[in-house]
């Protein structure tokens, strides 16, 4: 049984999340039109919730059209890798205990290895569909990417010196008293933004930015190529709020002095909808920053920021076992 | 008021004619007033230079095709006329310099020299009546395309498309009209490349999410740096000027209502005020009340546009939505008042369409009551955030000079420090009956003309609660015989009402010979109509001066050497629409 266990929970993730993915672009536009002062889509079933089901039935029926002057096979491979690749980043997630694909003892670099491998998928698709919108809006998301992903490997290591392992149950037991948002404060600051950044969702959807590059690098993408895309961003934003989740609050435990009178797994799922939400609304509140605006709040805030983090974290450790 | 501006008026008359001498000039009587100067077009550039300085704004400059004209009463024979309208802000005066050129030689200098923003007035002179400017680096058609054959506003182009002949788009001409459409940088005046690389060139628009209509800008970028950058415009025309010359008086109001979209009744109150000052109506002080209190309805909903596109360009998502339902109940009330929404064309000349309804008092009350603290609410929310501060202040200076010598009005000049609203300056319709202040602000960037915007709706309000508090009874229309539609009350009781009745209605009034323009403070900046009348029904020319023009005309200067993001908070912080640029 347990050796059919993680098969089981690798399908359940690929089927669940895809699903939780088209979800959520519903739930985001209920959750929006509620801070926005109007309804959101809630004509189709209960709640509005068949949206999910005509928005995917539209995609499916459209022209799966490829420009004449893009690079054809790079083009169609682009909107694949994001998916893949975060969809691979799940497998380390631990929802509950002995819940989970794999348990590595490098499980956050793992990680951290599969958002990387997503720039990809928005770098390529921006020059492979050779339009200068796309182009300008690849170019832009190499550079956040590249700068955003620096801040998100280092805010990590504070927890990754206090836990001794780079294993996320490891990380998650660790929590057991006291979750690492409170020890890791700046820690999890950055890796808030930065994981914005990498999911490059408003206020940081530079590589899309409408108003500026009209779509961005999938300015020439239609049908299902384009949901590959959105489909990669949303799995992005569930597996950077399950990251949080995991990293930050606790993971499967419930919260300090509530206990734990839920089962593990619905404390996470708690978790990380409450997450998710909060991203929803930056989105819903925040102006865009300029591109090099981003870059200076990167290298210049952000960076110093998870430096310092990492000094007093090292100096607290090495008080503590002095002491 | 009128007496003292007669004076300084005659004082540059007198000026002029110490330099240059009496005999050069002509001096023509218009309803408005405003002197009028023919003057041969050999002296013109000499003239117009010794006037820079007492003018220093080109208000605008625009044609006229004299060959039709009946009413000439005494002015210099002319196929052509060119009107340089100029504008004082230090003295509140203008005057208009009228150059005639005949048809065999065309052709008139050109005065970029003179004042900077003669450009694109030239250009469009050129493109209506083919008057070509000496010495104009860029003279191509630019509101029509550049295929097109004539020149649109000479009486002798036709008007309609059934007078036209049969439109075909066969391969030949699909062939031309897509060579006409191939970019070359070279004839923008840009360079493909210099010595390290080459350069990037992009084409912002004519479709593009951020220029708020139709609005093509073709960038010369490096990187994402703008080195260069060229508006085009046109892509919105549709010959609102031709079409007054078939339009009567009347019929024309409509029309108005969509060259500054956003401004619905605002447009209307230009040009019934030009009608009336060249019939001589004076329209009765419950019909001018009303008529502020809607233009001010409309400010405070052209403002809240701008407001939430503004914001949503700089990327915060949501305040768009609360600013829309705003003027979604804004619409509510201007619904209940003249039955449309956008385009009600609702002033009348002499007046307005009907008397207020019942009960809009109470309507006007609660938006009036609930509109400041939500303003104060969008403030917290939007131009208080830090990320926008950073992304607008500093952005697309420009000084006072500037603003002046490109003819940029209205808030946007008031951001670079200038109290000039002509609702004081010259209280037209009644505005000098109300308080209110004149924002201002002096950096002249992008966060400040937004904020001068915000600080106006706030006036506006103000305005309304002034309306609402004093609103006078009376009559909505004027008793003059030219007020459109008549009053019908005694119709059926005496032969000469019912007479004059039928007339204006089915041929419109009858404006006497003339001409006449009014400023007035638009929701984007100075708009005027300059109304050109033969004695008949209709115009026989009519110029909109519209405030959209001359603020795009000035977008490179403002945003070359800064970033593609700059450019679209720039173009957000204009405020325009492409209708009121295009016309």
């Amino acid at each position: 049984m347990s050796e059919l266990m993680p098969v089981l929970l690798a399908l359940t993730i690929l089927v669940g999340g895809i699903a939780l993915a088209a979800i959520m672009t519903w739930w985001e536009r209920r959750l929006l039109g509620f801070w926005q002062d109007r309804l959101g889509p809630n004509r189709l079933g209960p709640f509005g919730i068949g949206q999910v089901a005509a928005d995917m039935i539209k995609l499916l029926f459209k022209d799966d059209w490829v420009p004449p002057f893009a690079d054809k096979v790079v083009f169609i491979f682009a909107p694949t890798a994001i998916v893949v690749a975060m969809m691979m980043g799940f497998a380390v997630v631990p929802f509950a205990p002995d819940t989970y694909i794999i348990d590595v003892n490098i499980g956050l670099l793992f990680f951290l290895g599969m958002t990387s491998l997503a720039v990809y998928s928005v770098l390529l698709g921006g020059l492979a569909s050779n339009n200068k919108y796309a182009l300008l809006g690849g170019l832009r998301s190499a550079a956040q990417m590249v700068s955003y992903e620096v801040f998100m490997g280092l805010s990590l290591m504070g927890i990754v010196m206090m836990t001794g392992s780079f294993s996320l149950v490891d990380i998650v037991e660790a929590q057991r008293d006291v979750w690492f948002c409170f020890s890791q404060v700046l820690g999890l600051l950055v890796f808030v933004v930065a994981g914005i950044a990498e999911s490059h969702r408003l206020p940081f959807d530079l590589p899309e930015a409408e108003h500026e590059l009209t779509a961005g690098f999938h300015t020439e993408y239609g049908g299902m190529k384009f949901a590959m895309f959105m489909l990669g961003e949303y799995l992005g934003l569930i597996l950077i709020s399950c990251m949080i989740t995991t990293l930050f609050l606790g993971g499967w435990f419930g919260p300090m002095f509530i206990g734990d009178w839920l089962p593990p797994f619905v404390w996470f799922g708690l978790k990380v909808f409450f997450v998710i939400c909060f991203f929803v609304l930056l989105r819903a509140a925040i102006p865009r920053p300029r591109y090099d605006q981003l870059m200076s709040l990167g290298w210049k805030v952000m960076l110093p920021i998870t430096l310092v983090n990492l000094l007093v974290t090292g100096a607290v450790l090495l008080w503590m076992e002095g002491a | 008021m009128h007496t003292a501006e007669a004076k300084a008026t005659n004082r540059v008359e007198e000026k002029l004619y110490r330099k240059f001498g009496r005999d050069i000039f002509t001096v023509q009587r218009c309803a408005d007033k405003t002197l009028t100067l023919w003057l041969d077009r050999s002296r013109l550039i000499e003239v117009l230079q010794f006037l820079k300085p007492q003018f220093p704004m080109l208000y605008d400059l625009f044609g006229i095709d004299e060959r039709t004209r009946t009413h000439r009463d005494g002015q210099p024979a002319s196929d052509f006329t060119v009107v340089y309208h100029l504008l004082s802000l230090d003295r509140n005066e203008d005057m208009r310099i009228k150059v005639a050129v005949q048809e065999s030689d065309a052709n008139l200098p050109t005065a970029i020299g003179v004042w900077p923003n003669a450009n694109w007035y030239e250009r469009e002179v050129w493109d209506m009546f083919g008057v070509t400017f000496a010495g104009h680096p860029s003279l191509f058609r630019i509101l029509l395309p550049p295929t097109w054959e004539g020149h649109a506003l000479r009486k002798d182009h036709p008007a309609r498309a059934t007078e036209m002949g049969e439109f075909e788009m066969g391969s030949e001409r699909v062939a031309r009209e897509q060579e006409a459409l191939r970019f070359r940088p070279e004839d923008w005046g840009m360079q493909q490349s210099n010595n390290d690389n080459e350069y990037m060139f992009l084409n912002l628009g004519p479709n593009h999410p951020s220029v708020h209509g139709v609005f093509r800008i073709a960038l010369q970028l490096d990187g994402e740096v703008i080195v260069d950058s060229v508006p085009d415009i046109g892509y919105h025309h549709r010959g609102a000027e031709k079409m007054a010359e078939r339009q009567t008086w009347h019929t024309y109001i409509p029309y108005t209502d969509r060259i500054d979209y956003l401004g619905g009744v605002m447009n209307n109150f230009a040009y019934v005020q030009s009608v009336e000052m060249l019939a001589g109506i004076v329209v009765p002080d419950r019909a001018r009340v009303i008529r502020i209190m809607l233009a001010e309805l409309f400010r405070i909903s052209s403002h809240l546009v701008f407001y939430g596109t503004f914001v949503q360009d700089i990327g915060q998502m949501s305040p768009v939505f609360y600013m829309f339902a705003d003027r979604e109940r804004l619409f509510g009330i201007i619904e209940a008042i003249t039955g449309g929404r956008m385009h009600p064309a609702w002033f009348r000349i002499g007046g307005v369409a009907q008397d207020l309804p019942n009960g809009w008092e109470r309507l006007v009350r609660e938006f009036i009551d609930s509109m400041p603290a939500r303003l104060d609410h969008y403030d917290k929310m939007s131009m208080q955030n830090k990320m926008l501060k950073q992304r607008t202040v500093g952005i697309g200076t420009y000084s006072q000079q500037e603003a002046i010598d490109w003819g940029v009005t209205g808030p946007g000049l008031r951001a670079t420090g200038s109290d000039w609203d002509i609702r004081k300056k010259r209280p037209y319709g009644g505005y000098d009956q109300f308080e209110f202040e004149v924002p201002t602000a002096n950096n002249g960037d992008c966060y400040d003309r937004a904020q001068l915007r915000i600080e106006e709706m706030r006036e506006s309000l103000k305005i309304i609660r002034q309306c609402l508090d004093n609103m006078p009874e009376g009559p909505y229309k004027s008793d003059h015989p030219s007020t459109t539609p008549p009053p019908k009350e005694r119709t059926m009781e005496d032969i000469e009402t019912l007479i004059h009745h039928f007339l204006n209605v089915s041929w419109g009034p009858v404006i006497p010979a003339g001409e006449a323009s009014v400023m007035i403070e638009a929701t984007k900046g100075l708009n005027s109509y300059h109304l050109v009348s033969d004695g008949g029904t209709g115009s026989y020319r009519t110029r909109i001066r519209t405030p959209s023009f001359p603020h795009l005309q000035q977008i490179p200067l403002i945003s070359n050497g800064l970033m593609i993001p700059d450019l679209i908070a720039i173009i957000a912080s204009i405020d325009f629409v492409m209708a009121d640029v295009d016309r």
